[in-house]
């Protein structure tokens, strides 16, 4: 697992700084001549404006996002959605779904909300036992609330503010704590399995392991159905970039400005 | 959950029986026209579909030789989305509404419910999205509603050609939403000329009458931002507050549709901050297509002339701005200017007159094979032009009686009228 993780992030940075670094040389031919309409004609508050001081960097990674997506990403994608019945789609993803009930039970005890930590508790139970491992979801029809919850939250609700914009290299939008978060939540799963060792048994818990999580990013895609430069307008990142900051926002529980 | 929803959509369902009589068989549950063009069809009203239907992406290269700005560097053509039939079956084309690209959720659902019923389905981006001024529009300079028919016909012609060896088509239809709609009816009227596609039937969706009336009427709703457009970003601020509040003390879980139905049976924005929201969602997608416009005909608009913008470099200030200008602007300072230059002597008032249905009456007079679907409070529509409709298209003219501005276009029973209307001329061949 630790070799493969080496390895795909070597490989990853490789293809970032490939993908990144090109197309920064300046070519003008002719002397420019000032916009009809410029920025100075208009004063008072500016719309969807989000923290984002890295915005080039930023930039960059959306691009690479995109020819990841084009060139890797999506073909992989779409040979597992013709090769796999939507049947056993739907399970594969309520399976995955089931796992992440774990970060949503650590982050609903580290954010003291006792109540919502015994649902998130009784549903993984209720799915994973009667759900069979969670290829079902009973949980929700018995009146169990999912709850989404992630590290990023978590400190959200404690009064951490989101940090400048980040875009992520695969992840996609992000932020400074939501990074943090995520980067938290992964190394408790990893704690937990590595101690779990579901596989070790099997002698090929390695390969076993690499293949669950390959799965698993290929789910992950799947099931998010956004594809980048495909929105038809070219303030695109702009508009990811606010809807993905008020949400977070929003959800975490931020504090709300005194009216 | 889905037992509140559908308690929700009960109680919608019950108000209106009172005060209507006469519409309670038509079941779209949503009553405000702004209210119902914000919020559409709620799931549980539209139909089911199978999970995955077989579709492919065409990328048209319709200009080999035009250099593309590094800016644009994720655009590789024209991006069409077909589904096909295994068997002979008819084939629709499909134009999306200002601003939307071959994948937006309205074409999607449409193109679902047109392969379920067993046609092949092409979907077009609107002329004014940015994917079809970069790839497809020989002026770059979208709004004419002749031109940008002549481009889509182009563009129609390359996806026949691409697709013409894999499938059978026993016959084109034409269907069109809101700005796609007013296209569909001058790509037909092209075609009566051109005569590839022989259109059999052809299909308008919440059309404009007058292109220029209609986004008078919406920029109208930008005027009911208290302080008027220009303040559009402190009124963004504050009706996000307003959502944030409402989602703290409502203890939701997350930001979906329970959520967003919660909101409009509350009532938490008036009418009129809904028709403000309705404004900066429809000048978003303007700004889109001028500032698109001005790089590719390096016009110096809002982006200096001669500046050759990078993939990496910030738009942010160009962004600003362009939300900023109004159609009117565009249409003063951009597109008549242009059309003045080729036929000089032109007058304003001539080139809006000619963005009109109006202006092709007589060829959409002497054929049965139009349809038009639109609404009682589609706020795009004035009185006298929905009254123009009815006259025009008589019993081919199906109007319901609320559903605002394509709110109810993905409703079921709007979506097996559009059926019936296709299905209709395949019966009669």
């Amino acid at each position: 697992m630790r070799g493969f993780r080496y390895l795909s992030c070597l490989i990853l940075l490789a293809l970032m700084f490939l993908l990144a670094g090109c197309a920064t040389t300046r070519v003008t031919t002719e002397a420019e001549v000032p916009a009809r309409h410029s920025i100075s004609e208009f004063d008072g508050q500016r719309f969807a404006e989000v923290a984002d001081p890295w915005e080039r960097f930023n930039r960059s990674m959306y691009r690479f996002n995109f020819y990841f997506d084009k060139y890797l990403f999506l073909p992989v994608v779409n040979g597992y959605e013709f090769v796999t019945p939507t049947f056993l789609q739907e399970r594969i993803s309520g399976f995955y779904h089931n796992l992440d009930e774990l970060q949503n039970f650590s982050n609903s005890l580290f954010q003291l909300k006792g109540g919502e930590a015994v649902t998130t508790l009784g549903r993984f139970l209720t799915n994973s036992t009667v759900g069979l491992g969670g290829l079902f979801d009973p949980a929700t029809s018995f009146g169990l609330e999912r709850r989404d919850q992630d590290f990023g939250k978590t400190l959200g609700y404690w009064g951490t503010g989101s940090g400048p914009y980040l875009v992520l290299p695969l992840f996609g939008p992000s932020s400074v704590r939501d990074a943090g978060g995520l980067a938290v939540d992964s190394a408790i799963t990893y704690g937990v399995y590595s101690g779990i060792d579901p596989f070790g048994s099997t002698g090929n818990s390695f390969a076993i392991s690499v293949g669950m999580t390959t799965l698993w990013g290929i789910d992950k895609r799947h099931t998010q159905s956004f594809r980048y430069y495909e929105s038809g307008n070219p303030f695109e990142y702009y508009l990811v970039r606010f809807f993905y900051h008020e949400k977070r926002e929003i959800e975490s529980g931020k504090r709300l400005p005194e009216e | 959950m889905i037992n509140l929803k559908l308690l929700i959509i009960f109680c919608c369902l019950l108000l209106p029986v009172a005060c209507l009589g006469a519409d309670s068989d038509y079941g779209y549950p949503i009553q405000g026209s702004h209210e119902a063009s914000i919020l559409g069809t709620p799931a549980e009203l539209m139909p089911e579909f199978p999970a995955s239907l077989p579709t492919r992406q065409l990328v048209l290269d319709l200009f080999p030789d035009r250099p593309k700005p590094p800016l644009f560097f994720y655009d590789q053509g024209l991006r069409c989305t077909f589904a096909y039939q295994n068997k002979k079956a008819p084939l629709v084309f499909l134009i999306g509404g200002a601003g939307a690209s071959d994948r937006t959720a309205k074409l999607l659902t449409m193109m679902k419910a047109l392969h379920q019923a067993g046609f092949h389905v092409i979907t077009l981006p609107s002329p004014t999205s940015s994917n079809f001024v970069i790839s497809a529009s020989r002026s770059s300079l979208p709004g004419d509603l002749t031109e940008d028919a002549a481009d889509l016909y182009r563009a129609m012609e390359m996806a026949w050609k691409q697709v013409q060896g894999t499938i059978e088509v026993s016959s084109f239809h034409l269907c069109g939403y809101s700005l796609g709609g007013s296209q569909a009816a001058f790509v037909a009227k092209l075609d009566e000329q051109r005569r590839v596609f022989n259109f059999n039937k052809v299909l308008m969706i919440n059309p404009p009458v007058s292109l220029y009336s209609s986004v008078t009427r919406i920029e109208e709703l930008m005027k009911q931002i208290p302080g008027g457009a220009k303040n559009q970003g402190a009124f963004v601020n504050r009706m996000l507050l307003k959502f944030s509040q409402f989602y703290r003390y409502g203890k939701f879980v997350s930001i979906n549709d329970d959520f967003l139905y919660a909101i409009y049976t509350d009532r938490l924005f008036s009418h009129d901050e809904t028709a403000g929201l309705i404004g900066i969602s429809y000048r978003i997608g303007l700004a889109g297509m001028t500032f698109t416009s001005d790089v590719m005909t390096n016009s110096g608009y809002v982006v200096p002339k001669n500046r050759v913008l990078q993939p990496t470099d910030s738009l942010y200030e160009y962004f600003l701005v362009s939300t900023h200008l109004s159609f009117f602007d565009y249409f003063n300072e951009q597109f008549f200017p242009h059309f003045l230059k080729q036929r000089p002597g032109l007058t304003k008032q001539q080139l809006i007159d000619s963005q009109s249905l109006s202006s092709i009456e007589e060829y959409l007079k002497s054929t049965d094979k139009f349809g038009v679907i639109t609404n009682e409070n589609d706020f795009i529509l004035t009185r006298a032009e929905l009254d123009y409709l009815r006259q025009l298209f008589g019993e081919r003219a199906r109007i319901y009686p609320r559903g605002g501005h394509l709110g109810n276009l993905e409703y079921r029973e709007n979506l097996a009228y559009m059926i019936a209307f296709f299905k209709d001329a395949e019966a009669l061949q």
